[in-house]
């Protein structure tokens, strides 16, 4: 059990910090959403659950925030990209289309 | 069968997460979650008909596990691509906004779908209007929506079709 919490710990772990870095790394904050939405969704889920393996008194707390998690954050993360592109923040130059340009209006 | 109404929907599932959280079926934790779950309920309640489209038979509970299934499948292989993608040098994108077509008619099931798709690999749903959905994809492959959409949306939608609406 200790073994299992630590690692889904431990992969958790590693996927923030790999989201961290693409935050660096990406162009824009469409793309810098793209790595962090997915790793701090997958990386909060398995510290939880290595944690729920840790402590199996929280499990079901545990399973429930993951739910939680599952649910927001990609709401939150829509959100924001939404509210960048209405609030008219460019793609990065290396960008190869826009589908959503001229639609604004209509919305 | 398939509710009409989302109310008992939302009263049975706060009633579930304030069983989850309190872990106890003491006499006064259940009075005082059952009053609760009727306060929030009937807060809420103009915004219930979200959960209508529901449906709740034994296939359909079968699929919902398929989904989620299908869905942390998806979100592990996302973070995985982005780790690579980050991790090369060269940064391999080549984003852009897609637009992809729906056949979700629902609130929650287009709610569902957009959802699943900001979690899957490369692809981040930007806007939702009408029957089209806005995606920015961080890389772009093909030029039309039809080839979009079958890369983007049809992975999910068969499945959550059977889920809800």
């Amino acid at each position: 059990m200790t073994i299992v919490g630590n690692f889904f710990i431990l992969l958790g772990s590693a996927f923030l910090v790999l989201g961290g870095l693409g935050l660096l790394r990406m162009p824009d904050v469409y793309n810098r959403l793209q790595a962090g939405t997915k790793a701090s969704t997958l990386g909060a889920m398995s510290v939880l659950l290595g944690s729920a393996f840790l402590a199996p008194g929280i499990a079901t707390k545990a399973v429930l925030v993951i739910a939680f998690i599952a649910l927001a954050n990609p709401i939150s993360s829509s959100t924001i990209g939404r509210s960048a592109y209405k609030a008219g923040v460019p793609l990065a130059p290396v960008s190869v289309r826009d589908d959503l340009k001229d639609k604004e209006s209509n919305a | 069968m398939k509710s009409r109404n989302g109310l008992p929907f939302l009263i049975a599932a706060l009633a579930a997460v304030w069983l989850l959280v309190t872990s106890s079926v003491r006499l006064d934790e259940l009075a005082v979650g059952a009053l609760a779950v009727l306060v929030v309920a009937l807060a809420v309640r103009k915004l219930s008909g979200v959960f209508a489209g529901i449906r709740f038979t034994p296939r359909s509970a079968a699929f919902a596990v398929v989904y989620v299934l299908i869905f942390l499948r998806e979100l592990v292989k996302a973070n995985l691509d982005v780790a690579l993608r980050v991790l090369n040098p060269a940064l391999p994108i080549r984003p852009g906004i897609v637009e992809v077509r729906t056949g979700m008619k629902s609130p929650l099931g287009k709610l569902l779908l957009a959802n699943s798709i900001t979690l899957t690999p490369g692809t981040l749903t930007l806007d939702v209007q009408e029957d089209r959905m806005y995606i920015h994809w961080i890389d772009v492959k093909g030029q039309d929506i039809e080839g979009a959409t079958k890369a983007i949306v049809t992975a999910f939608e068969g499945t959550l079709k059977e889920v809800v609406e």
